[in-house]
């Protein structure tokens, strides 16, 4: 039966390949789409691991309405949040100041895209680990020493192969010791979390933003179930230092990666769901592609179709020959399919890194299956019920 | 008429009609009554018999023998054979018919296209589920019988006229049915190819199958131990030559023939 089967697609092997590369387009976009649509929210969530789900950031808000200029965060606050004894929720405070300059190495320049200056624990609560070298220390706060942990990009513009550790690199006229580089995080969205060079807080103010206010404060919940208790205690707490009395005139801002992320995550959900849609489609209409082809199939061999049931073909291998190749074509269609999702989904589609669901493989496969044989089913069941007569005359 | 066997083929009150209203036209009606209404053809063929039909072209020939052969149905009337009504019959019980029972040989051959002569009579044994050797075997027997073993590979559009209505006649009876039903099997054949196929025939109902031929050629009609004559869908003339238990009276004819 395969073998009639085989032989009655080889007839027409032009249409057969149309037809089957509506089945194959089908199940490649679904495999591919999907995986695409799953390919970035993979992106999310690990932005999100990688940022810390215990982090808040504090802001400056600038009260909208008020006469008086907001109070803008400063290292006190800083330290009323890190010292408040009540307050067990916060693990650890970093003030960050960020600014922007140009590196000297030798004669190589480069401009980073940040200069952070903030507090060791700013590295535990950013998800920031080095590769080599150490990070700077709370003694080296408080002596503002001037050294620096780089980011790997920034790393790489200034030393190329050369091991930064222990060189001396020059910001805005400042002579910075390098003493260690971040293990690369790779991008997750528009901006590089790589192309960084964070050094003492107190080192920054001084030769660059002076003493004045800070522009984040980032906190650190003492767990991941704790970032709710510690957005009220630090808000609390601030309005105590920033004297207002009513929360709804807070003139700071506690955002929470976490809930941020979550709902770039429900986004890229919709996305891919949407995405889904389309591919479904696609697969709707090769299936349609094939009930097409196999209906002008029967049609053209509807004398055939008598002459084999004058000679006492049963219904039932009439059916068969006629649903084994609308399945064949369907099944080697969607065959082709799964290889060119699965080929295709190893090439980045704009920015996005394509993650191959195994279940949209099996199910594409098993839907454009079904489909091929429920829409080869109705021509197949034409051609059988066929009188002999009526086929045999058909012009 | 002997009484010993009831006959294979039992037709009583068949018409066939094509079309509605004024444009109907009765392509099987038999004789009519008074008031014009037609009564239907009966015709009763005993087993082991050879009938010729003869009658002009349009006269209802092929839409008896479609009737016959099971495929097609009547538009009134009730076809009996072997005792049991085919309008009784369901599809897979008529497929299991056409296989087993009847070869049937088309005036317009009918042979599938794309298809090599050998596998076209193998198709009938495929559908009997008679396994691939065998199947082989007995197809390349059948070829032999109407002389175009050698052509056996060979597709329809590779063969002539006449070789293609031979590779239709070895199909017919490679399954060696109780029943050939043939549509002038001699239609396109000259008188060396005629004779030949007429003395397969002649052969198959020496050993007791059932032959019914439509023909316009009186020497073809000379093989047959009964001539039926139809005009304008209704018997007109129905005459015996021969015994039906007898052998067919071809070696006579054919002298006759030739003289
Ligand atoms: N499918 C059909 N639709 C309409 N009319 C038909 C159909 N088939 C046959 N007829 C008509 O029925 C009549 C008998 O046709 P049939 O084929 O039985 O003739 P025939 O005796 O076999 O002729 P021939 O010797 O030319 O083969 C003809 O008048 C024909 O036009
Ligand atoms: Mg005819």
């Amino acid at each position: 039966m395969l073998r009639f089967a085989v032989a009655g697609l080889a007839a027409n092997k032009v249409r057969s390949a149309l037809t089957m590369l509506g089945v194959l387009i089908g199940v490649a976009s679904v495999i591919l789409l999907l995986a695409v649509g799953n390919g970035s929210s993979v992106a999310v969530k690990e932005s999100i691991t990688s940022l810390g789900t215990n982090s808040l950031t504090v802001s400056s808000a600038a009260s909208r309405g008020s006469a008086t200029a907001a109070k803008k965060l400063t290292v006190e606050d800083a330290k009323a949040l890190a010292s408040a004894t009540d307050a067990p929720s916060i693990k650890s405070v970093a003030p960050v100041v960020t600014t922007s300059g140009t590196a000297l190495y030798g004669n190589v320049s480069y401009q980073p895209g940040q200069i952070v200056g903030t507090y060791p624990a700013y590295f535990e609560t950013s998800n920031l680990k080095v590769d080599r070298g150490d990070y700077f220390s709370a003694d080296d706060v408080l002596n503002s020493r001037k050294v620096a942990v780089l980011g790997s990009t920034t790393a790489r513009e200034l030393f190329a192969a050369e091991d930064p550790v222990g060189k001396k690199i020059t910001i805005g006229g400042t002579p910075f010791t390098v003493v260690g580089v971040l293990r690369t995080k790779g991008s997750t969205g528009f901006n590089d979390p790589d192309d960084v060079v964070i050094a003492p807080l107190p080192t920054v103010q001084n030769a660059f933003t002076g003493f004045g206010s800070v522009n984040q404060i980032l906190v650190q919940a003492s767990s991941a179930d704790a970032t709710t208790e510690a957005q009220s205690d630090i808000t609390r707490i601030l309005m105590g230092t920033h004297a207002v009395k009513d929360a709804a005139k807070a003139d700071f801002r506690i955002s929470n990666q976490t809930s941020l992320l979550s709902a770039r995550e429900s986004t890229t959900k919709t996305f891919t769901v949407l995405l889904g849609a389309v591919a479904a489609i696609s697969l709707l209409v090769g299936g349609i592609g094939i009930t097409n082809i196999m209906l002008v199939t029967v049609t053209e061999r509807t004398k055939e179709i008598g002459i084999r049931k004058a000679l006492g073909a049963p219904r039932a291998v009439i059916l068969g020959q006629f649903l084994a190749e609308s399945t064949l074509l369907s099944v080697i269609g969607a065959g082709l399919g799964v290889l060119a999702g699965v080929v295709g989904s190893h090439f980045s589609v704009v920015g996005i890194e394509p993650v191959v669901i195994p279940e949209s493989v099996l199910g594409a496969f098993g839907i454009a299956v079904a489909i091929g044989l429920f829409f080869g089913s109705y021509p197949a069941n034409r051609a059988a019920s066929l009188r002999p007569i009526d086929a045999l005359r058909h012009e | 008429m002997r009484t010993a066997k009831p006959p294979v083929i039992q037709i009583r009150r068949v018409t066939k009609s094509y079309g509605h209203g004024d444009a109907v036209v009765h392509a099987l009606r038999g004789p009519l009554t008074g008031g014009g209404e037609p009564l239907g053809v009966d015709l009763d063929i005993a087993e082991g018999d050879y009938v010729a039909v003869m009658g002009s072209s349009g006269s209802g020939k092929s839409t008896l023998m479609n009737i016959l052969g099971c495929l097609d149905v009547p538009t009134s009337g009730r076809y009996l054979l072997d005792g049991t009504d085919v309008g009784h019959l369901d599809e897979g019980q008529l497929a299991l018919v056409r296989n087993r029972k009847i070869g049937f040989v088309f005036q317009s051959f009918n042979l599938v296209p794309r298809t090599t002569a050998l596998a076209q009579v193998e198709l009938p044994l495929a559908y009997a589920g008679v396994r691939a050797a065998e199947r082989r075997r007995r197809a390349m027997a059948a070829l032999g019988l109407v002389g175009l073993a050698d052509r056996a590979g060979h597709k329809p559009n590779q063969l002539s006229g006449g070789q293609q209505q031979r590779v239709a006649v070895a199909r017919a009876l490679v399954t060696a049915p109780a029943m050939l039903l043939a549509d002038e099997p001699t239609g396109n054949l000259d008188s060396r190819s005629t004779g030949e196929v007429l003395g397969i025939i002649d052969g198959l109902n020496a050993r007791g199958r059932t032959v019914v031929v439509i023909t316009h050629e009186d020497e073809v009609a000379l093989h047959a131990k009964r001539v039926v004559r139809l005009v304008d869908g209704a018997i007109v003339s129905d005459v015996r030559q021969a015994p039906v238990d007898g052998p067919p009276p071809a070696p006579a004819a054919a002298a006759g023939v030739v003289a």
